[in-house]
């Protein structure tokens, strides 16, 4: 009896929370080659002391422009540019969601069967294996340059986003409710809109606000290869160094970003 | 063992289940060959330790569970061989009442109890909620027969465990169903409303002569309300008689001497049940 306490009581001192990785060998080797690798891949940067030096006055020039940005001299570009921008966004938005909810339905594992999963799911990896500006190039070099590229390009990646999200959603309900809505005898489609729909709807309307501000953002970006928008604006800025001006578009993108997050936290929040 | 009870069997029993068999994919047996008869109107308690296969038996009877072999006939046609359109057509038939309630919890009350009509309707229909008047005055004298009628616009996530089960009972009668298929209905719920809600189904079974099967943990509570009670043990019904034939002897059958988990279960049901009755007694003394 005495002894067993004793036991306890030694237990007790030594007793410290297992380590992750259990061989005391393996965990050094690991922290060794990461601290080496690490050392050894800094070394191999080439670092152009001098080009930084250069480059901070151009940066500082940059920064001054901030202060000062020029929304009147470009204000015709800037404010077509902004258009485009918006009109690819909502478009690529508005297709990227049709398109997406059937391939998130099919790439649901619990309520797709195997050989529609595995499509959509294939579907999915490619949209979300290929970045924006890739697609982008594609597309331009397909259909030329212009908005018809960049909405093609956001469209595609919506799909990857949206209906991988909206697949896991899915695939995480509660099957209770679910299983109540077909033990009615209710068909497919009604099983789908009164069993499934009520449970994902909030987090679907909550991922596709979200999509339309990365869509805005990405429309910026997708303009700098040639797929139009405000993001050709600001190319075309810079290629001219007119800093004041780029730094004016930057600004309205920041605001806009701004605004549609705020709107779209709003809104997710009364959705719940 | 087995002891014959009045109304049991016959030709007019209107549930029949034979040889029923579920295996399930990782090679585990569910159900060895369960044969059960229920007779139009009979309320029966299914009893058994966790994993004896109760919710599994009753979820093979609507298919939400596929059965692996056996048949299962429901008045006269057997729901195992049923495709897709007549399963369905089965479905409405059997009303199924949850443990954890499972109302679809971002509708309405009322939405959730036409959703017992889904079987009946069309998909456009369903889709705008524009349910057949018929079937709209009846959700609302349902919910006025369990107590909910000034609920009908609140979304179900904003009701109480009992409330939410009442609002489950209405959905599955709804259906006109001719069996009621009831798993663990008082499972998350206090001993009071447990009573309250065993009670108010049993009442609706007798009032429109429904057959049903209860899931219940709760051997007193069981006991209290059926006139018959089925123990399933490893997928086996061990048990089939009255209330009264369930002497310690049956129960250590049913829930096994050597499982420890089993045995703690009913010294719960048991301390469950002596609770239940001391709140009677302090009702009684109000």
């Amino acid at each position: 009896m005495s002894d067993a306490s004793l036991n306890i009581r030694d237990l007790a001192r030594r007793w410290r929370p297992p380590p992750l990785i259990a061989s005391p060998r393996l965990r050094w080797a690991l922290g060794l080659g990461a601290a080496l690798y690490f050392a050894a891949a800094i070394g191999t940067l080439e670092v152009n002391w001098l080009r930084i030096y250069e480059g901070l006055d151009r940066g500082w020039a940059f920064v001054i422009a901030f202060t000062e940005p020029d929304f009147v001299s470009r204000w015709t570009d800037i404010r077509e540019g902004l258009i485009e921008s918006l009109v690819m966004t909502v478009t690529s938005t508005v297709i990227g969601i049709v398109i997406s909810v059937p391939i998130g339905l099919g790439a649901a594992r619990n309520i797709a069967p195997l050989p529609v999963y595995l499509l959509c799911r294939g579907i999915i990896a490619v949209s979300r294996s290929l970045q924006e500006i890739i697609i982008a190039i594609f597309f331009v070099a397909i259909f030329g340059f212009g908005p018809l590229a960049g909405v093609l390009t956001l469209s595609f990646a919506t799909i990857g986003f949206l209906s991988k999200l909206l697949a896991e959603d899915i695939e995480d309900i509660d099957k209770g409710q679910a299983e109540a809505v077909r033990a009615t005898g209710a068909r497919w489609l009604q099983f789908m809109n009164y069993g499934i729909q009520p449970q994902v709807m909030p987090r679907l309307i909550g991922l596709s606000l979200y999509r339309l501000d990365i869509n805005f953002r990405e429309s910026a970006v997708v303009g700098l290869v040639g797929a139009g928008g405000i993001g050709a604006t600001l190319n075309t800025a810079f290629d001219r160094y007119e800093f004041d001006t780029a730094a004016a578009i930057i600004i309205t993108i920041i605001g806009i970003v701004m605004i549609a997050e705020y709107a779209s936290g709003l809104i997710r929040a009364r959705v719940q | 063992m087995v002891q014959p009870l009045d109304g049991a069997a016959g030709p007019d029993g209107m549930l029949h289940l034979e040889g029923l068999v579920k295996q399930y994919k990782t090679g585990d047996k569910a159900l060895k060959g369960v044969d059960l008869e229920v007779p139009r109107g009979q309320v029966l308690a299914l009893i058994g330790p966790s994993g004896a296969g109760k919710s599994t038996l009753i979820r093979c009877i609507n298919r939400l569970v596929e059965p692996s072999s056996g048949r299962m006939m429901l008045g006269g046609e057997d729901i195992v061989r049923l495709g897709a359109g007549g399963l369905r057509r089965a479905r409405r038939r059997m009303g199924m009442i949850f443990q954890e309630y499972a109302l679809v919890e971002r509708l309405t009350v009322m939405e959730n109890v036409l959703s017992g009509q889904l079987g009946y309707v069309g998909f456009w229909r369903s889709y705008f909620r524009r349910f057949p008047p018929a079937a709209v005055e009846e959700a609302f004298r349902l919910l006025q027969r369990v107590g909910l009628e000034q609920f009908y616009d609140k979304r179900a996530d904003e009701l109480s465990g009992g409330q939410r089960q009442r609002v489950g009972i209405a959905r599955a009668l709804i259906q006109d169903p001719d069996l009621l298929l009831v798993d663990e209905p008082t499972a998350s719920l206090d001993p009071k409303t447990s009573r309250q809600i065993m009670r108010l189904i049993c009442e609706l079974c007798a009032e429109r002569q429904l057959a049903a099967i209860i899931n219940i943990h709760d051997v007193a509570l069981a006991q209290m309300f059926v006139q018959r009670i089925v123990g399933l043990r490893l997928g086996e019904v061990v048990y089939d008689g009255t209330p009264d034939g369930l002497t310690p002897e049956v129960l250590t059958e049913i829930y096994g001497e050597e499982d420890w988990a089993a045995t703690r279960d009913r010294e719960a049901d048991e301390a469950r049940a002596a609770q239940v009755l001391t709140e009677e007694e302090r009702l009684a003394a109000m």
